[in-house]
């Protein structure tokens, strides 16, 4: 695997990096509100990227995320709120905003009968301290594809190629919308690399994203949005946990016992039969409390399982919605 | 801000812009070339219906009823606002709205480059198209089958001028009210017919009734025909047609502007 060091913004910057973790934040959006007619988009919606972060937008289909984003990258004008990246308002700031913002906006197509390289050339020739074009295709597992026209693309390739143009511009904040939607789970894998990758080298990342596994395993953050509001804004295991109120210990006693030693435990907040199981729900260091305590009694927790509640557990209590379904459907 | 000026380095900002759109120039010229139909219909139909009349023997026949004119001097004009017309109702619009609708605007409006770059690129690649389109049946009519040397050159390179510039600026307008593709190709069915009736196609303007010619004089080919036909027979063409020309250029380009949308 090539460097990433062509198409991050640079390693001269990750001097500065930790000075700048506590300063001035990437991305702050305040009080975001658009409405189209009687339609409101976006109610309220507010969040602050720090520099560096991979920041995760999750909602509901038609929830807001995407115009939020548009609002936010400066492509609409909202009604009300301000936005600032990196110091810069995205409208009065408009060409500085261009060139250190890169975009890759859900279900963009490009000219059929060009090929990769050709279009990564041009979108490089726009910026001024751009890329190799040659080392961020290698990254992306897509220089084989260097002369092929784009419609002889996989769509697995188009949407790696659609990140490529997002990352060409050596951009300090990468805005990606719906990044790994269409890719096979390995595709998807191999996105989620890179863009750690892109992130190592300092680059700030907002993702929208339908998946819940993608936000818990790349988002240090995750805004939960829901009807144009931001309902929840948390890492993923902060929100996860306050899902269940804590996690869950699923085991096989070796013996009948006093379950009155468990619940009688602070840190247990409930004990449920499961057949021959028991499940466990509390919070704090709850397997250790399990175990130790059974032991104390003599007995033995066998096929112990944790069950930590996931993210999306997270997503469907706050709003009410299977996210997974839909994100599968769409 | 010091920090954010730090990564950019002092690059020549006029020259690197030129060279953007020098770049974006060449891929949509690389485009056309790799797909062909819009040069066969404004290139290629002229060409081969010229090679046609011209081998035609009653065509070089001086007839009265066209006021003395050979009935291939009348087409020659009549073909060379054809192939422009082609551009118009296909080439120039129909990869605008396919950009438009396959999100390419909206990618472009994400970049330093806005995307009425792409757009100005069109019209260069097109322009392009055009004016070979214009100088092949022009010297080919001259050299090959005898048609007389145009007697304006300036009259006749402004006529085209204008007339590109009027028929463009339709184009433009046809992008910007064409939902889809698709739509571009029935919006140029439509029109074609009724454009290239008053350019004199079925019926030369030196024997269209009266009522027809004066139609014809006020619509976009129709004055480019006369105004062309006049920098070759006679000389600097008059005022109206050009003004005609003028004034479709102005007016089509101010409700392409008006109406055009990047997403």
């Amino acid at each position: 695997m090539a460097t990433l060091d062509g198409i991050a913004a640079g390693s001269r910057e990750l001097v500065e990096a930790p000075a700048a973790a506590g300063g001035r934040p990437a991305v702050e959006v305040a009080h975001l509100r658009k409405t189209y007619g009687t339609l409101v988009a976006v109610d309220d919606v507010s969040f602050t990227v720090a520099e560096g972060e991979i920041f995760g937008i999750l909602g509901p289909n038609g929830a807001g995320k995407t115009t939020a984003i548009e609002c936010a990258i400066g492509l609409r004008t909202p009604d009300a709120g301000t936005v600032r990246l990196l110091g810069l308002d995205p409208r009065a700031d408009r060409d500085k905003v261009r060139e250190i913002v890169g975009v890759q906006l859900q279900a963009g197509a490009l000219p059929a009968k060009l090929r990769v390289g050709e279009i990564l050339e041009e979108y490089r020739s726009f910026y001024r301290d751009p890329a190799d074009v040659g080392e961020l295709l290698e990254v992306l597992g897509l220089s084989a594809k260097r002369g092929d026209y784009y419609r002889s693309l996989s769509g697995g390739q188009r949407q790696r190629l659609s990140v490529a143009l997002a990352l060409i511009g050596r951009p300090k904040i990468a805005v990606l919308d719906e990044m790994t939607t269409g890719l096979d789970p390995r595709a998807r894998r191999d996105t989620w690399e890179l863009i750690e990758g892109v992130r190592d080298r300092g680059v700030t990342i907002v993702l929208v994203t339908h998946f819940m596994e993608e936000a818990e395993r790349l988002c240090d953050r995750v805004a939960l949005i829901d009807s144009g509001r931001v309902v929840a804004l948390d890492t993923p295991a902060s929100l996860a946990a306050r899902a269940r109120g804590g996690k869950s210990v699923r085991f096989l006693p070796s013996a009948p016992f006093d379950e009155t030693l468990l619940t009688d435990r602070p840190e247990v907040s409930r004990l449920e039969h499961e057949g021959q199981h028991i499940l466990v729900t509390g919070t704090g260091e709850l397997v250790n409390v399990v175990i130790l305590t059974l032991a104390a009694a003599g007995v033995t927790a066998r096929d112990v399982q944790l069950d930590s509640s996931s993210l999306e557990d997270a997503f469907v209590k706050l709003t009410g919605k299977n996210q997974q379904k839909e994100g599968a459907l769409a | 801000m010091s920090s954010l000026s730090l990564p950019l380095p002092p690059a020549p900002r006029a020259a690197s812009r030129a060279a953007a759109f020098g770049q974006i120039v060449r891929n949509e010229a690389r485009l056309v070339r790799r797909q062909p139909v819009n040069m066969i219909g404004s290139i290629g139909v002229p060409v081969v219906l010229m090679i046609i009349f011209g081998e035609l023997p009653s065509f070089h026949q001086p007839a009265a009823s066209l006021g003395g004119l050979t009935g291939f001097d009348a087409y020659v004009p009549i073909i060379m606002v054809l192939g422009l017309t082609m551009l118009t109702l296909l080439g120039l619009p129909g990869p605008l709205v396919s950009y438009r609708e396959l999100g390419i605007l909206r990618r472009l409006s994400t970049t330093p480059v806005p995307p009425s770059w792409l757009l100005a690129a069109q019209v260069v690649v097109q322009l392009g198209i055009a004016l070979t389109g214009l100088l092949i049946v022009n010297v080919v009519s001259v050299t090959v089958f005898g048609a007389p040397v145009p007697k304006s050159p300036a009259g006749l390179a402004l006529s085209c001028l204008l007339a590109i510039g009027g028929l463009f600026a339709l184009g433009l307008l046809i992008a910007a009210l064409a939902p889809t593709a698709n739509s571009v190709n029935a919006i140029g069915r439509l029109a074609l017919i009724p454009l290239l009736f008053f350019a004199g196609l079925w019926l030369p303007r030196a024997i269209m009734p009266a009522i027809l010619l004066d139609i014809s004089n006020y619509t976009p080919l129709g004055a480019a025909v006369e105004a062309i036909q006049d920098s070759v027979q006679t000389g600097f063409p008059p005022a109206a047609p050009l003004l005609v020309l003028a004034a479709y250029t102005l007016v089509f380009a101010f409700l392409a502007r008006r109406f055009f949308r990047w997403e």
